[in-house]
């Protein structure tokens, strides 16, 4: 599960960057948090807290032609897409200018345009509609792949295993991903599923498995980047387990007792943003300094965000009966 | 496969057969998805010869996996094709309820993405399918908003609806009645045309009781029609075809000029379709109605198998007859 990365496995700017996508989803989901506390949020807030390096080591290993159905937890996929602190936190007040227009709240956003597929809150929904979108690709002949997951909890429903069955037997350019935080909701894993490693449900569909450390974003970058370009060489679906640990509640209204204190102690020391910065400065690619440079850009940019996202407008009741029907101007080409 | 050749006669599959080839070969977006498609041609020979025109990637066999092909289908449809999902009975809708209501159903609503797919669902009684080869599975889609609903009563609007929904930018359920498959015959256009969807068809005019029904319903009340037209009793059958959206005009139409209204369909009563009409027309046409409406459907029980089992179930000549009569008396 640990493997040192070198200099030579990941670039410079790669690193970096993604060093800057985990503190900016960091500081955009605490300043969610803190809006929430202070009775700004209607509805439910969902983080990502101690496991960023997920999203955004994934994310960071695909194409922008690359389709996304993220799991609730990866903020830093919508920040890597393009989606602004402003546009997520709109999305949280219920704004109009959030992606949804109000429509929908929280993590349940998506942009065709920008690849990412709405979240539906039924976990694993998306799985085989993600198996869909590569579907398409391989009947178009594209070199385009889909990234599709899950939580541990997800992989018990039924679609997970429909669309890893599917997307197996038609050796689809897809990539389904897990992310093992050991809780859903308050169920821990030893009650969701009666093995181990989720990774060994991939066995039962033919398809190459994968554990990897998700707290690490040079190894979720390394092996995300790995799955997908089998998926593009047409070598089918792979499925790797991001193991992890869920360090708030399911939401945050949920205090979480139920998750042992020693538990959650353990992985505070397996902090991913720390130890980003633990690699970034071994690689010599910047010191203290550079990241108390990087932490004022990224609060600069949620103020900013927060700003955009208060001064919005709500949208008016009416508007709630636009929008049930598409009109043809809207297919996808 | 069918081909369209001058005047020649088609059944109410081969139509459906036809729609499906024509639009296949008009775009190349279009695709079939279901189980036991390819090879076997369907479990009601709609796609016999289609995999060797088409090829394994535009007629894909699925696993047995009802939500899963229907999820690939909405994926497939948001990145720009057009799948069309066959399911083997539309029974097996159930197991593909979530992906449909909660995915198809709201996609765009929620996030903008639009879902242009079709998912071809077999239906209806009258073939001893007993309680999971005969369902009538509309009311529960009827009541989800995002989809549209189509149900075809003749070879000409079958081709024509399939048409329409395969070029609809939205999810299409389009529930084909096993029944009719190979009892009804008409000659079709040579050229290319559709069935627009939203327009209800009058299939009889008549001045004394309007029958608002769809399906294979609308056979039944045509031949009540004409047995009610011997006692003097004139009889307007409305056949929806499209269930969303509903064509209200059509129906209100209708009810204003004979202000007496029956609802008959095979799903069973109780928050059916004919409920929600029913409740229409108390609140758009209370002031000309001129008799209770009246409400033509099986009971609340599963579909069941036997003979005379089925026969009590689905609803006859005789109840329509019977119900126009007591309508015409007001």
């Amino acid at each position: 599960m640990d493997q040192a990365v070198g200099a030579n496995d990941i670039k410079r700017s790669d690193l970096l960057e993604m060093y800057y996508y985990l503190r900016l989803t960091r500081s955009l989901e605490d300043r969610i948090t803190a809006l929430y506390r202070q009775g700004r949020i209607v509805g439910g807030v969902y983080t990502s807290h101690g496991m960023e390096a997920i999203a955004v080591g994934y994310a960071s290993a695909l194409k922008p032609d690359d389709v996304i159905a993220p799991f609730h937890r990866d903020m830093g996929a919508f920040l890597i897409r393009g989606f602004s602190p402003g546009e997520i936190i709109a999305q949280y007040l219920g704004k109009r200018t959030g992606p949804t227009k109000g429509k929908d709240g929280n993590v349940h956003m998506g942009d065709l345009k920008r690849g990412m597929l709405g979240f539906v809150s039924h976990l694993a929904d998306n799985m085989p509609v993600a198996a869909g979108a590569a579907l398409a690709f391989k009947i178009r002949g594209e070199s385009r792949v889909a990234f599709a997951g899950t939580g541990d909890g997800g992989t018990s429903r039924g679609d997970f295993h429909e669309a890893m069955n599917f997307a197996a037997v038609r050796r689809l350019p897809v990539v389904f991903f897990c992310t093992n935080n050991q809780y859903a909701y308050s169920t821990p894993l030893r009650y969701q599923m009666a093995i181990t490693d989720v990774v060994d449900r991939a066995k039962a569909y033919g398809m190459p498995g994968e554990i990897v450390d998700g707290n690490d974003v040079a190894a979720v970058y390394l092996a995300s980047k790995r799955a997908v370009a089998k998926a593009r060489a047409g070598e089918g679906p792979t499925f790797l387990e991001f193991k992890t640990m869920r360090m708030h509640g399911h939401s945050e209204h949920d205090a979480a007792k139920y998750v042992p204190r020693e538990l959650l102690e353990e992985w505070k020391t397996k902090d991913p943003v720390v130890r980003a910065e633990h690699l970034v400065a071994q690689l010599g690619y910047g010191d203290e300094s550079y990241f108390h440079e990087v932490g004022e850009r990224v609060k600069k940019e949620v103020d900013a965000g927060t700003e955009f996202a208060e001064q919005s407008p709500l949208p008016e009741g009416p508007e709630t009966l636009v929008g049930v029907f598409a009109t043809e101007d809207e297919v996808q080409p | 496969m069918t081909t369209a050749t001058a005047a020649q006669e088609v059944t109410y599959v081969e139509a459906i057969s036809q729609a499906l080839d024509e639009e296949m070969s008009r775009d190349e977006r279009v695709f079939l998805m279901g189980e036991d498609i390819g090879a076997y041609g369907g479990a009601f020979k709609v796609t016999e010869g289609f995999l060797k025109k088409y090829g394994e990637w535009r007629v894909l066999d699925t696993p047995l996996s009802e939500s899963g092909f229907v999820g690939a289908a909405i994926g497939a449809a948001m990145m720009g094709l057009r799948p069309v999902v066959e399911m083997q009975f539309a029974d097996f809708i159930s197991c593909a309820f979530d992906q449909i209501t909660e995915v198809a159903a709201k996609n765009h609503y929620r996030w903008g993405a639009a879902v242009p797919m079709v998912i071809r669902a077999p239906f209806g009684g009258g073939v001893h399918g007993g309680p999971f080869h005969s369902e009538c599975p509309e009311g529960w889609f009827f009541h989800s908003p995002g989809l549209k609903i189509v149900a075809p009563s003749t070879p000409y609007d079958a081709k024509g609806l399939l048409k329409a929904a395969i070029r609809d930018p939205n999810p299409v359920l389009y529930f084909e009645h096993k029944f009719l498959y190979r009892r009804i015959k008409a000659t079709l256009p040579q050229e290319d045309y559709i069935v627009p969807l939203g327009k209800a068809d009058v299939k009889r005019t008549g001045s004394d009781v309007s029958i608002i029904t769809y399906g294979a319903m609308v056979h039944l009340a045509l031949e009540a029609a004409e047995l009610l037209n011997k006692e003097g009793i004139d009889l307007e059958v409305v056949d929806l075809r499209t269930l969303i959206p509903l064509d209200k005009e059509t129906i209100y139409t209708s009810v204003r000029k004979t202000s007496k209204a029956i609802m008959l369909h095979e799903d069973n009563k109780t928050g059916g379709i004919g409920a929600e009409i029913s409740a229409l027309l108390a609140e758009e046409c209370f002031d000309c109605l001129d008799g209770p409406i009246l409400r033509i459907a099986p009971p609340d029980t599963p579909v069941p198998f036997s003979t005379p089992l089925e026969e009590f179930f689905l609803p006859k000549v005789s109840d329509i007859v019977a119900g126009a009569k007591k309508l015409a008396a007001y």
